[in-house]
């Protein structure tokens, strides 16, 4: 109890200390610890695939999202807004703290079980083949909502690319890296293999207990840009046909897979019966490998 | 014998309980930047160690084992690469130090 | 035993929060980022201390993820300072 409310009070902490700090570096460092605190605080809740997201994606990669974002921000300064004035910033504040307020009474009001429908899941569990609940919801009970999310990310890709200046577009992403040399060429060196096969592992625990897709490509990709931003292996052109085809490979395999369960059982999405977890199994090694190329691209950022 | 590993679990864990301790007592207490890096690495690699070593008699099978030993190693190879390349950065800031 | 385990990961979580001061006074940013360091480590040790007490493997995957990125962020912090 009294460290539930040490974890509770670091991480409102932080949240003032990522909002007050005035170096974008600060901010980003408090958002990284931030992270970190919410994995532990969701592990403690017992909710551990919630857990490990957020540790592979919110402490991890998107530390490093935000830590080229400030990079970018320091070498070119965008122009200072005029500060807002006095009535403007009450007001702000005035309604993030009735929103703040009533999300809390919400919460509070819950009734006791909140209401859910954990019962219907854990009652048609059986059909999906697979152990785990929370892939059984994402790749069939709520397969459409996993498919947008995949096809969001091809999405953000091709924006994130569309950016790049007109000439070259379709070179190599992001920055180039200068060549490191020491220890973090050694750890460039050595970790990507160990780090395949965490991914591998935790992408296969997911069929029966926490893990997962999402998971183990956040992973994957994190093994990517190791020895690129290491400076040892070079980003692919963005115009190379096989990186394209990866990137789109998931959703793809998916609609694919979901216009067969249209013609065999009636309805998009619908796992053909008797074939349900070597098909989702096939889906998620598409989508796995599709969302780590992503990943890493939008980590990359376009072409500068 | 399951005394006795019971034992050697809460020594070590008791003793990599201490590492951690010290470690942020010395990350709080140091007085430059170079000095709070040699306290923090001693308790990731000490600290952790000591806890991992604990932990392996009550390990599931080989495979519980060998994950606990990977993680230790991971953290390890982490913290020896990038610890020179922190003192590296804080030394350019701070020639002093 | 199990109990013991839990008082363990308590402690070290004491100390992780204790850290916390350090990432948020500073100064320098590789004091913060190192601090960061730090707490994941300690995050490490108290989730194999807690899924040893409550016998769950899963526990032990998380700190496994959390170990694999660990240096992620110091590389881009080291990569990405505008003074290198």
């Amino acid at each position: 109890m009294i460290v539930d409310l040490a974890l509770v009070a670091g991480i409102l902490a932080l949240a003032l200390g990522v909002l007050a700090a005035r170096q974008a570096f600060a901010a980003v460092a408090f958002f990284i610890a931030y992270g970190l605190l919410l994995a532990l605080a969701w592990a403690r809740l017992g909710l551990l695939d919630v857990a490990l997201t957020e540790a592979a994606i919110g402490a991890g990669l998107s530390g490093v999202l935000l830590l080229a974002a400030a990079r970018r921000l320091a070498s070119a300064p965008a122009p200072e807004d005029p500060p807002s004035g006095r009535v403007t910033r009450g007001l702000i504040g005035a309604g993030c703290t009735i929103l703040a307020c009533a999300l809390g009474t919400a919460v509070l009001l819950l009734p006791e079980p909140p209401p859910g429908l954990a019962a219907e899941v854990a009652a048609n569990q059986a059909a999906t083949a697979l152990g785990n609940p929370v892939a059984s919801v994402l790749m069939a009970f709520r397969g459409l909502d996993t498919l947008l999310e995949s096809a969001v990310l091809v999405l953000a890709v091709i924006c994130t690319v569309a950016l790049a200046p007109d000439d070259g577009w379709a070179g190599p992403p992001g920055a180039p890296q200068p060549l490191a040399d020491g220890p973090l060429a050694l750890l460039a060196r050595l970790l990507p293999p160990l780090g395949i096969v965490v991914a591998a592992h935790i992408f296969w625990i997911g069929v029966d207990a926490p893990g997962g897709k999402f998971q183990a490509a956040a992973i994957l990709a994190a093994m990517w840009l190791l020895p690129w931003m290491a400076g040892l292996v070079p980003a692919p052109p963005v115009g190379a046909r096989a990186l394209r085809v990866t990137v789109a490979a998931g959703p793809a395999l998916f609609i694919a897979v979901g216009l067969l369960g249209a013609i065999v059982t009636g309805a998009f999405l619908a796992w053909p019966p008797g074939f349900e977890k070597p098909l989702i199994l096939l889906v998620e090694v598409a989508l796995t490998l599709s969302i780590a190329a992503a990943l890493a691209l939008l980590v990359m950022g376009p072409r500068t | 014998m399951s005394l006795l590993a019971d034992a050697f679990t809460v020594i070590c864990v008791v003793a990599g309980v201490g590492f951690f301790a010290a470690g942020t007592a010395g990350l709080l207490r140091f007085p430059d930047t170079g000095s709070r890096l040699h306290a923090l690495t001693k308790a990731d690699h000490l600290g952790l160690g000591l806890i991992v070593l604990g932990l392996l008699p009550r390990a599931e099978a080989l495979g519980g084992a060998f994950r606990l030993l990977a993680i230790w190693a991971l953290v390890l190879l982490a913290s020896a690469a990038t610890g020179p390349l922190l003192a590296r950065v804080a030394q350019r800031r701070d020639p002093s130090a | 035993m199990s109990s013991l385990l839990g008082v363990a990961a308590f402690a070290v979580l004491l100390t992780l929060v204790l850290g916390l001061l350090r990432v948020l006074r500073g100064p320098a940013a590789a004091d913060r980022i190192a601090a960061a360091q730090l707490l994941g480590t300690a995050g490490i040790a108290a989730l194999l201390l807690w899924g040893a007490a409550a016998d769950s493997a899963t526990h032990a995957d998380l700190a496994l993820t959390l170990a694999v990125l660990a240096p992620f962020a110091t590389i881009a912090m080291v990569r990405k300072d505008p003074g290198a």
